[in-house]
């Protein structure tokens, strides 16, 4: 446990002092703060929800974003460090393989739940300082969102910890992580979609659609945060949809649990059957 | 003397290339060992397999009571490594690397940080590693070596980049942490660097154990002629002095020196006749070198089939 925490320690301070921390929040807070105020332009002053509004714009967001900014973070975990030259001491230490993997997962995820929560929250901040009034449902939706992002965070950074696992040196985990990044965040719905639209409803069940959607963790985000809180979903235009899919939110972030668990173990699978 | 690293008929092989093969020895607490080969010759592979970065295709090892095939690592709190080209976080600080390390040893870090006036990085220990030069990279490497007295430290070529002030204090913690009872493997790619520190040495070539142990002993297995020359007075050009004895070697070099390869139960009867006839004017004894003694080793491996 001590071995895991020092690891952890030792990442978030790397993560200071290469500015990755800077980085992730000022892009988070610059993002999210543009989207609240312009975001709310079309609304104007009747939109009484402004909270809502947000909500909706900052998930689409964090879908392109978070995968990205995970994924750089973790690809390099293994890999780089074994090209480096930083793992061979490391593991002559008593610590297990799997402590240092866990130990660099909760640094990097504590990095993204930093900016995460700081970026987005500054951007709910600033809402309430310019008066808009936000109710309790608003609020929890929200506070939702940013809590799912953070899982979505840890599902890619799990994936990227997976890739640097597998692969023999770090451009390879490079190329594979934004490979992975266009399959899961842009060519997998519009897959779907074409698919849907060819087949007309005709032999894709409801259930079949649900899977599919299962079998994509930014789908399971989008889903969590679009249709599962009554008030978000009549502004994303998901209303009909939340009405018709039978994904409840449990299952959507179980979903999302084991997006993270599953390649997390393979990772730490992989890297104890690995030789320096 | 209790051993702390065992090593049975371990074979290491990556595809089909052979990086150890059939290597077999004991190493015993207070032990300062040499591990002596070319490059490639299975040093860092024999250090890898004992901290199990890899597996061995056959045989077993044991250090401190682990087996590091199966991922024990329970022991490696004691145990100090130096990797060849070691390199560290280059965001960190000299002082921060320390720590982290030692806190991963469970040792007390204010402990760990005197290692670093030590081995004298305390001016730059707030300085980022990013920033060392080559040979402050070996520093940081052996302080964190040294963290918690280790019972055994194994080192990868470790006086590389190190100027030869810092060598001698180098050679000086070594060989008392050995006299402390802590087990030292170090290797080298040249027996002449070590000088007569070791009290063994392990020759390895192309991932074979060639020889096992004390220089004095290998000397004795080797057999080297030793080369004695003397200086005589009113020798001819090309004449040999008649007193020696017939059996042994001889040529002139130059003027009046004249070299003899004498084998080491000669020696004594070659000073003997030299000084017993008086026209001696001065006498070099050199003892085989360490270099000629290696060499002699990895000679006898490419004559065996």
């Amino acid at each position: 446990m001590n071995a895991i925490l020092t690891v952890t320690r030792k990442e978030i301070r790397q993560a200071i002092r290469n500015r990755w921390v800077l980085a992730a929040t000022l892009l988070l807070a610059a993002l999210a703060l543009s989207l609240t105020f312009l975001g709310s332009a079309p609304t104007g002053t009747v939109g009484v929800r402004a909270l809502d509004v947000v909500i909706v714009s900052l998930s689409s967001l964090t879908i392109f974003l978070i995968p990205l900014i995970a994924l750089l973070i973790s690809h390099d975990a293994i890999v780089g460090d074994m090209e480096r030259g930083t793992m061979l001491l490391l593991l002559s230490y008593p610590v297990a393989r799997w402590q240092v993997l866990l130990g660099k997962f909760t640094g990097h995820l504590a990095v993204l739940a930093f900016a995460t929560c700081l970026g987005y929250g500054l951007a709910a901040a600033a809402l309430s300082a310019t008066g808009s009034r936000i109710d309790h449902d608003s609020l929890m939706a929200f506070a939702a969102m940013v809590g799912s992002s953070v899982l979505l965070g840890a599902v890619f950074v799990a994936i990227g910890y997976l890739v640097s696992a597998l692969v023999r040196d770090r451009g390879t985990a490079a190329g594979i992580s934004i490979g992975l990044w266009l399959l899961l965040v842009l060519i997998y719905d519009m897959a779907l979609l074409g698919l849907l639209a060819l087949d007309q409803g005709r032999n894709i069940s409801a259930a079949a659609l649900n899977a599919m959607l299962l079998f994509n963790p930014t789908d399971a985000y989008r889903l969590f945060n679009l249709t599962g809180f009554a008030n978000v979903s009549t502004f994303a235009g998901m209303a009909g949809l939340a009405q018709s899919t039978s994904l409840s939110v449990q299952v959507l972030l179980a979903a999302l649990t084991l997006w993270t668990l599953i390649p997390l173990g393979l990772a730490a699978l992989a890297f104890s059957r690995r030789e320096l | 003397m209790t051993g702390t690293v065992h090593v049975a008929d371990v074979s290491k092989k990556y595809g089909s290339v052979k990086a150890v093969s059939g290597a077999s020895f004991e190493l015993g607490q207070g032990e300062l060992v040499a591990l002596i080969g070319h490059n490639g010759a299975g040093k860092t592979t024999l250090m890898k397999l004992m901290l199990g970065l890899i597996r061995p295709t056959s045989g077993s090892i044991e250090v401190l009571g682990d087996n590091p095939a199966a991922g024990e690592f329970a022991g490696r709190r004691q145990l100090g490594y130096l990797p060849e080209n070691v390199s560290f976080d280059a965001a960190l600080t000299g002082r921060e690397t320390q720590a982290f390390y030692a806190r991963l040893k469970r040792e007390p870090v204010a402990k760990a940080l005197e290692l670093l006036d030590a081995v004298g990085l305390g001016a730059a220990a707030t300085r980022r590693v990013g920033t060392y030069s080559k040979g402050m990279r070996q520093r940081l490497g052996l302080a964190q070596a040294l963290i918690g007295k280790p019972r055994v430290l194994l080192l990868d070529e470790p006086t590389t980049g190190l100027d030869p002030e810092l060598r001698q204090t180098f050679y000086e913690i070594i060989t008392r942490l050995a006299a402390e009872g802590a087990t030292v493997l170090l290797s080298s790619h040249a027996l002449t660097e070590l000088g007569e520190r070791a009290e063994r040495v392990i020759i390895m070539n192309r991932g074979i154990k060639v020889a096992d142990g004390s220089i004095e002993r290998l000397r004795n297995i080797a057999r080297l002629p030793t080369r004695i020359r003397l200086k005589v007075a009113g020798l001819a050009p090309g004449e040999v002095p008649s007193w020696l004895p017939t059996n042994a070697p001889c040529r002139r070099l130059n003027g009046h020196v004249v070299e003899i390869d004498a084998a080491p139960e000669q020696k004594i009867e070659v000073l003997r006749c030299a000084t017993a006839a008086g026209t001696l004017e001065d006498l070099d004894v050199v003892p085989p070198s360490l270099d000629e003694l290696y060499a002699h080793f990895l000679r006898q491996v490419e004559r065996m089939p």
